[in-house]
């Protein structure tokens, strides 16, 4: 199966293991990868932020990019829905809505692409460690996929699973709420990086990029031990 | 600005929240325990989802035929004989009030918890009237009591109060002298309270669903409180939001069982009050003369719009005890007596973004609000809408932000400058990277690792290892 990934803007600047084990992890489960160069960036930073008109042309930019696609799939829950947010975005665009309709209906988050549409619940992974999961807003409640990362974590050999308090509550990440609520943003990290903690897991899991970046750096301010790993990396280990 | 609380600014009433270390024990302790019962209380019904559907039904059919059911519940008042007034704005609606007060040269009125009237700050203009206003929900009467403390929570007002606190007030202001179990405080603002309805001239209460069919009014309480101040004083006002009404009783019951489960978890509230005009010959109690106040306040602006969906709201304030903005500063930090997510929505649509241009970022869009409301208000979407109305068309976003944005935007656009951009970012970000991290970055970057660490750039990109790979393959 041809699987054109969206690596995210994330992925390819700050987090590119995270690119490398979705390549590889699909790549065992019989896919072909295709990165096309001209992809970049969602557009969700701006557009949350309330520049719609400015972040158009990265959609665009974007559609255009994944075109070609059969299936684009990417490792994160927040750039996957942004996708699925386009044909809302172009609505009433005579050029655009059609095409954005389009790719929304072939991107799925990577978890939800392995389960839903590869139909693989054991991806032969094997991590011996006590892991927790922290389920990012926009996955579970916008994309609305919860089951298929736990699902996939269940079949991981070795794997010791925790649940973590409060697991429904965000991060504190929210784009560039993080900055511009920054006192705010704190707090809320703060609760959730405690949170972490009481589950006393030595990894925390998560399958989306924003919300690692954000609870890993308040982990490795306050020198804590734990390690942050993307559920790419923890389904590649083998 | 009636609805405006505390005179600080954003940052300031932030930070004062974040510090206040009670209020946010208190305010977690809630949101974590009213969590539990909303969801008992929602997975109960077994089809919560269906009856969401069916609540944002109603009220979407409410909205679209909001004239005509208001037509319909102003004849019906008349018809058993209370009077309606219409009014577009506050000042309207007060003075309306006023001249009711006057006419009958009240001196004592007693209240039932309203939000209605906090929006038109009612009780100030009463008080410049010279009456003694008192409230009788007892959050609020602790509030009253406490030199008019601002309410923190729509449904939970003295949310932010503990009953330590409380047991203090009450020693100052009402010669209390018990201890701070909640029974015994309880007990004593009843028996404060017990005198004042029996002397009371005037009651005043809010709305939580008229029924257009019937001109009734009706109000869930849990301390019976609005029984009593519906049937006690001679007269009796109503203010309500012009859209707080329902069809029928039918269309009330789906709406009230949506609200008391999603507002304190409970299948139905100790109380539920149904008034309908002024008492009748047979009637034992209740209101000689009956008012009923409809206020616009803002309301029919929003009406047509691409807000029109707030106006579904009917106040239970899940969507508050599930915020988790809300969760760390507190109602007071919003500004305003309408606080949380739908304060974040509504205040700037009624008390304008001059005021209130920061609530809407107040928000991760985390979607949290938006899954708990009963009637399926796009909570995070209408906040996201906001912003843009405010970077768009306000032209209120700081310059610097939209220098940065314009420069993400045409990053995130041209493959060439992503290329170029992404390629020197490792070198730009060299003179700030330790290892494989930055501790202090420049710019907009200081905010994020004032708190946290944030990665350096990769030396590789995942598009470069990607494109290695493929040539490798090869």
């Amino acid at each position: 199966m041809k699987v054109t990934l969206f690596a995210t803007c994330l992925v390819d600047l700050f987090h590119s293991n995270v690119g490398k084990a979705t390549v590889e992890l699909l790549e065992r489960l019989g896919c072909k990868i295709d990165f096309p160069e001209a992809q970049i960036c969602c557009g969700q930073p701006a557009y949350n932020s309330g520049y719609t008109k400015g972040s158009k042309e990265a959609m665009r930019q974007m559609i255009n990019t994944f075109q070609e696609a059969e299936y684009v799939v990417s490792p994160s829950g927040s750039c996957a829905f942004m996708l699925k947010e386009y044909p809302h975005i172009f609505k009433g665009d005579p050029v655009w809505e059609s095409k954005a309709k389009e790719l929304a209906e072939k991107t799925y988050e990577l978890t939800q692409f392995i389960v839903d549409v590869l139909q693989v619940e054991d991806v032969g992974a094997i991590f011996e460690e006590t892991v927790t999961y922290h389920t990012s807003c926009h996955m579970t409640r916008l994309l609305g996929v919860k089951e298929a990362p736990m699902i996939l974590l269940n079949h991981v050999k070795g794997l010791k699973f925790t649940e973590l308090p409060g697991k429904e509550q965000c991060c504190g990440f929210g784009g560039t709420f993080s900055v511009k609520m920054a006192q705010i943003s704190e707090q809320m990290v703060d609760e959730k990086v405690c949170h972490v903690e009481e589950t006393e897991a030595d990894y925390l899991i998560g399958a989306d990029a924003g919300c690692l970046m954000n609870i890993g750096g308040r982990i490795e301010r306050k020198g804590k031990p734990i390690k942050v790993l993307h559920i790419a990396e923890v389904l590649n280990s083998h | 600005m009636a609805m405006k609380i505390g005179s600080e600014p954003f940052k300031e009433r932030i930070d004062n929240g974040i510090h206040d270390d009670f209020m946010r024990g208190a305010v977690a302790g809630a949101q974590d325990g009213m969590g539990v019962k909303r969801r008992l209380a929602t997975e109960e019904l077994g089809n919560w989802e269906d009856w969401r559907s069916h609540g944002e039904e109603i009220r979407q059919h409410v909205l679209e035929h909001l004239d005509y059911y208001l037509e319909q519940l102003s004849e019906n008042v008349a018809k058993r004989g209370g009077h309606v007034f219409f009014a577009e704005t506050k000042e309207e609606a007060n003075d309306y009030i006023r001249g009711i007060v006057q006419q009958k040269n009240a001196k004592k009125i007693v209240k039932s918890k309203s939000m209605v009237t906090e929006e038109i700050s009612l009780n100030a203009v009463l008080e410049q009237e010279g009456c003694e206003v008192i409230e009788t929900d007892l959050g609020e009467y602790i509030l009253q009591v406490d030199d008019h403390d601002p309410p923190s929570h729509i449904v939970v007002p003295a949310l932010h109060k503990n009953k330590d606190q409380i047991r203090d007030v009450f020693t100052k202001k009402l010669g209390y002298n018990k201890t701070s179990k909640p029974e015994e405080l309880a007990w004593h603002a009843r028996e404060m309270l017990r005198q004042e309805y029996l002397t009371a001239d005037i009651g005043i209460t809010g709305c939580n669903f008229a029924v257009a069919e019937t001109g009734s009014f009706s109000l869930v309480t849990n301390e019976g409180n609005a029984d009593l101040v519906t049937a006690l004083p001679k007269t009796q006002i109503t203010v309500m939001g012009m859209e707080r009404l329902v069809p029928t009783f039918e269309e009330m019951e789906v709406l009230v069982s949506l609200l008391t489960r999603s507002a304190v978890g409970q299948k139905l509230t100790s109380y539920i009050t149904v008034l309908t005009g002024p008492k009748e010959e047979l009637d034992v109690d209740g209101p000689e003369e009956f008012h009923l106040v409809i206020l616009d306040n803002g309301r029919s602006n929003i009406l047509g719009g691409e807000f029109q969906s707030v106006l579904q709201c009917i106040r239970c304030a899940a969507c508050i005890n599930v915020c988790p903005v809300y969760r760390h500063v507190g109602g007071h930090s919003y500004g305003s007596i309408y606080s949380g997510p739908i304060g974040a929505v509504l205040s700037p649509l009624l008390g304008g973004y001059d005021e209130y241009k920061e609530l809407p970022y107040a928000s991760t869009l985390c979607g949290a609000c938006t899954e708990v409301c009963p009637v399926k208000i796009p909570l995070h979407n209408l906040l996201h809408k906001h912003r843009e109305i405010i970077v768009e068309k306000e032209g209120k976003a700081p310059i610097s932000e939209k220098l940065a944005m314009k420069a993400f935007g045409l990053g995130a656009a041209s493959p060439i400058l992503y290329k170029l951009g992404s390629k020197l970012a490792p070198t730009a970000m060299n003179p700030f990277t330790v290892g494989d991290r930055i501790s202090k970055g420049p710019g907009p970057l200081k905010s994020w690792t004032d708190i946290r660490e944030f990665p350096a750039p990769n030396k590789e990109r995942f598009r470069d290892w990607f494109k290695n790979r493929e040539k490798g393959d090869k």
